[in-house]
């Protein structure tokens, strides 16, 4: 038996929206062994793809899901496409522009909605930034000029896990030296500190008498900033509603009240036009605090604020990204500043893109009425979901079931449901046919866009079981099969 | 009459949660990542729940039994964290107020010690529990 070993280098990694371009995968008789330079989200991506898979059609008889030929899964589906009065097209975050454009496509041909994962993500963001606009740039300038990090509602630690280490802290720039060396010793000292301070709970617990010691360990976090935050070299703040990984690294961690982000990112403004507050504090923090916090980000030279999904997703939502877009625009009558958000899926950037070249709008897109609409809140999927109003949906490369809430899910489970994804998941589990197909990025090429919009080429570096298609070849044969059935080519029987 | 505490319910990614859904979402890997509520340490205490034992989350929306884990992220008390899933969201709001986007963090809960015959449910029977095909 001939033993086929191979290396793979500057891979793009399917994993998050950092899309990290420097990965390495050996590849030994078609399967990756090992996968060098990514972070823990990555590897597993790499090597955990096949644990759950199917690899043929699906189809849902008698309540079981039966295996069956690919011709007939593709007609049920178009059947059930080309009958529904108000179908839903979601998902395509976690898969290549190529695919997505099929997709809109689709969507256009059976009169759906077609919506994206940014909907229950960075919609909001979107939404915030077609009302004020926004100063940003590449992570590639972030990388080389950026004195200044904060990431706000966001843990990149956990959530984009390479983030820090090669675009902002951890990163050798060409004007901005890696600041490594300072992060390990912080978090070295506020390990430290924990250590003692738990020393001294066990010992208060043993001793009450040694309760005053308790007190004065157990005072809240300074109310003064730390000095590194005022020198030259690069500092990273985060602010989140609670001490998180990244926090831990961070020069400094301000946490907030849950749902106070507004009027944080409000009083940080009022204090840069130099007017005074009249409380103590505001979402938790001290107002000295932010005043302090307001004279570093004036003095930075080039700053960034990146923000997660703790801002769109709590109270306040797109206002919450109005505040902080307001706040950095303010910044830029001092200093230079950008904002950017940190996007979850790999390709969710890349699906925004895609719907807006070919329907002229990013996300939460009616085709219905023969045109594209879009006013998010009604045209959503979510919004549509929960009112009942969709009869059948098509799932690509996304878990709605298992992300979206209940009343939302009822009402997709409830309607026919199609769903090509590489793996069996909580969308497949309830869904009426389902399509394994290969994996971008791993086992077919394509594009995705960085969370900074910038284009990257997916690299096949397997191949996929004989049985799986692409999605992009699979949701082209529904589209020609939908075609056809509308031509009255096709039988239509009733969906159930 | 058992304890139990008034909280904000905050949702959101974790390193685990991330691997484990790469893994495969029908893996117990995933489950043990997903089915989790981390709680301050004082907060356990107060209920009196061990860490590791179920704990069961309400909300205006419904309720679900989860692991109760020790958090290594506090003090945040009167806050507790359940990671990204079909677990969170069984007990969450899909209304969106006009913007899309329902509210994943932030939500008002109340947690307690679960019941003797209140489990922690696998992915498929949390499914087969809450939803139904025609």
């Amino acid at each position: 038996m001939t033993v086929s070993m191979t290396i793979i280098q500057n891979v793009t990694c399917p994993g998050c929206g950092s899309l990290c371009d420097d990965i390495e995968i050996e590849v030994k008789n078609n399967i990756v062994i090992n996968v060098k330079n990514a972070c823990g989200i990555g590897e597993s991506r790499f090597l955990g793809y096949s644990s759950h898979r199917p690899v043929k059609p699906l189809i849902r008889k008698n309540g079981e899901l039966v295996e069956v030929t690919m011709k007939e899964a593709i007609e049920r589906s178009a059947q059930i496409l080309a009958r529904a009065s108000h179908p839903i097209l979601y998902g395509w975050s976690n898969t290549s522009c190529e695919a997505t454009s099929v997709g809109v496509e689709l969507a256009e041909e059976v009169g759906g909605i077609i919506d994206n994962t940014s909907t229950v993500c960075h919609g909001p963001s979107v939404l915030s930034i077609q009302d004020v606009g926004f100063s940003t740039s590449t992570l590639g300038q972030v990388r080389h000029r950026a004195d200044l990090i904060l990431y706000w509602g966001s843990n990149p630690w956990s959530a984009h896990p390479r983030h820090i280490e090669r675009y902002t802290g951890f990163t050798e720039g060409r004007f901005r030296h890696s600041e490594w060396h300072k992060y390990l010793s912080s978090l070295g000292a506020y390990r430290s500190k924990k250590r003692v301070e738990r020393a001294c709970r066990l010992a208060e617990e043993i001793h009450e008498a040694a309760a005053e010691t308790s007190l004065s360990l157990g005072k809240p976090e300074s109310q003064q900033l730390p000095p590194s935050l005022y020198e030259k070299e690069r500092k990273m703040i985060v602010v989140d509603v609670r001490r998180t990984r990244s926090a831990d690294i961070a020069d400094c961690f301000l946490q907030v009240e849950p749902n106070k982000d507004y009027e944080i990112f409000q009083a940080l403004r009022a204090l840069l036009r130099e007017e005074e507050l009249q409380v103590n504090q505001v979402g938790g923090v001290p107002t000295a605090v932010l005043e302090d916090l307001v004279d570093v980000l004036v003095g930075c030279e080039f700053g960034v604020l990146f923000f997660g999904v703790g801002l769109t997703m709590s109270e306040g939502k797109l206002r919450n990204i109005d505040a902080g877009i307001s706040l950095v625009r303010d910044l830029n009558h001092y200093t230079k500043f950008i904002i950017m958000p940190m996007r979850g899926h790999y390709n969710v950037a890349g699906a925004n893109v895609v719907s807006t070249w070919q329907t002229g709008y990013p996300f939460a897109v009616d085709m219905s009425h023969g045109y594209p609409r879009y006013n998010p809140g009604e045209t959503s999927v979510v919004d549509v979901l929960s009112r009942g109003e969709s009869d059948a949906a098509l799932v690509v490369a996304s878990d709605p079931v298992a992300h979206f809430p209940k009343e939302a899910v009822k009402n997709l489970v409830e309607n026919p449901l199609v769903v090509i994804d590489p793996e069996m998941n909580a969308s497949s589990l309830l869904a009426d046919v389902v399509f394994p197909c290969a994996i971008a990025g791993i086992e077919v090429e394509g594009t995705a866009y960085r969370m900074d919009r910038v284009p990257l080429p997916l690299k096949k570096v397997v191949k996929p079981p004989k049985t799986c298609l692409s999605d992009r070849e699979i949701l082209r044969r529904i589209l020609r099969e939908v075609k056809r059935v509308k031509k009255g080519k096709g039988e239509v029987v009733a969906n159930g | 009459m058992m304890p139990s505490l008034s909280v904000t319910l905050l949702t959101g990614r974790t390193l685990r949660q991330g691997q484990g859904k790469e893994y495969g979402k029908l893996s117990e890997r995933y489950w043990k990542s997903v089915a989790t509520c981390e709680i301050d340490p004082d907060d356990l205490k107060k209920l009196g729940i061990k860490d590791g034992a179920p704990v069961k989350v309400t909300t205006s929306h419904g309720s679900v039994t989860v692991r109760a884990v020790k958090s290594l992220r506090g003090p945040h008390p009167g806050s507790v964290f359940i990671p990204y899933g079909p677990w969170a969201n069984v007990i969450l709001d899909s209304k969106t107020h006009g913007t899309g986007m329902p509210s994943f963090k932030g939500t008002q809960a109340v947690i307690e010690p679960a019941g003797g015959n209140e489990k922690v449910l696998a992915l498929k029977e949390l499914l087969l529990t809450h939803y139904s095909k025609k």
